[in-house]
């Protein structure tokens, strides 16, 4: 196995192992409920229960896109750092929704990230909201995120901050 | 004008995610001006005081729907076809302000772009929206 490859898994089981962490560390996925619910290589899935806050149209119950974006966006940014072999700081350069169909009332959404490709400042990320697979997809994302050196610019996620320093020694 | 901008305001007001966002609306110099007054829960990155990308995303999106329907005869809000957001700058954990620009409103279909900015240039953007919206009340 190469130095990359083990440094890769080393920082996916540090995420896996603290996964609740890397979430309570953001304020409005705090305020929105999400949860990561598992963590591989590349890949990061979450959840997210139906409340009445988050009704965006109420005649129907139809949960407000806003939600979606910010699940999708969210994470997307965490899918990047399960694909490193060091854990990076990031910013959402752009983020591209489509809206599909609408969520049902009273129901969990579900939603995976997946990055397809990083360069030294840039990762490209897809993703998809479904109630119970992807072949009846609730919303799809495509992002663009920027990555910055979480030793200069500060990821404000604990979680990731001590990842940085597990493996800080080994770059 | 001012009848259709009070619906806007009850529209928003009897839509539960615009309250959990607390986001508000009003007219100055003929034009409408979104603006969501600062909550610690809408930050994204605490280190650098950011506000989350979701946050500034979902205040833009309600906010193209108020122009789009601000500009309409529509009864029901219009729904969101696709979205999207440009970050351009990091948003600060301040109030955030944002306009509509609807440049097509046809029978079916609208195209809008919604900027934000803070503080008192609005000309200098944090975010910008492309946004595209089913407008028909027939669905």
């Amino acid at each position: 196995m190469s130095t990359g490859e083990s440094q890769n898994e080393m920082l996916l089981e540090v995420m896996q192992a603290h996964a609740s962490r890397i979430m309570e560390s953001v304020p409005w996925a705090q305020a929105l409920g999400l949860r990561l619910t598992r963590l591989e290589k590349g890949r990061a899935f979450a959840k997210v229960a139906w409340r009445e806050d988050f009704v965006g149209d109420p005649d129907t119950g139809v949960i407000h896109g806003g939600v979606l974006t910010a699940l999708l966006d969210n994470l997307c940014g965490v899918c990047i750092n399960t694909a490193l072999t060091r854990p990076k700081s990031m910013a959402t350069l752009d983020l591209r929704i489509d809206y599909m169909r609408p969520a049902e009332k009273g129901r969990d959404i579900l939603a995976e990230a997946e990055c397809y490709h990083i360069t030294r400042n840039v990762a490209f990320t897809h993703a998809w909201a479904y109630h119970e697979s992807r072949d009846k997809v609730i919303a799809t994302a495509a992002g663009t995120f920027a990555l910055n050196d979480i030793s200069r610019w500060a990821s404000g996620n604990a979680a990731m901050e001590m990842a940085s320093k597990l493996l800080g020694g080994q770059s | 004008m001012k009848t259709r901008l009070s619906e806007v305001q009850t529209f928003l007001d009897r839509t539960p995610f615009a309250r959990f966002l607390g986001m508000r609306c009003e007219m100055k110099d003929g034009e409408l001006i979104a603006t969501l007054p600062f909550q610690d829960k809408f930050l994204g990155n605490v280190a650098i005081n950011a506000l989350h990308g979701g946050c500034t995303g979902a205040f833009l999106e309600l906010t193209a729907i108020a122009g789009v329907f601000l500009e309409s005869e529509m009864k029901q809000p219009p729904k969101p076809i696709n979205i999207t957001v440009d970050y351009l700058r990091s948003a600060k954990g301040e109030d955030l302000y944002a306009r509509a620009i609807v440049h097509k409103l046809g029978q079916r279909m609208a195209s809008v772009r919604a900027e934000a900015w803070q503080g008192d240039d609005p000309t200098k953007t944090v975010t910008a929206m492309q946004a595209h919206f089913l407008v028909s009340d027939a669905g």
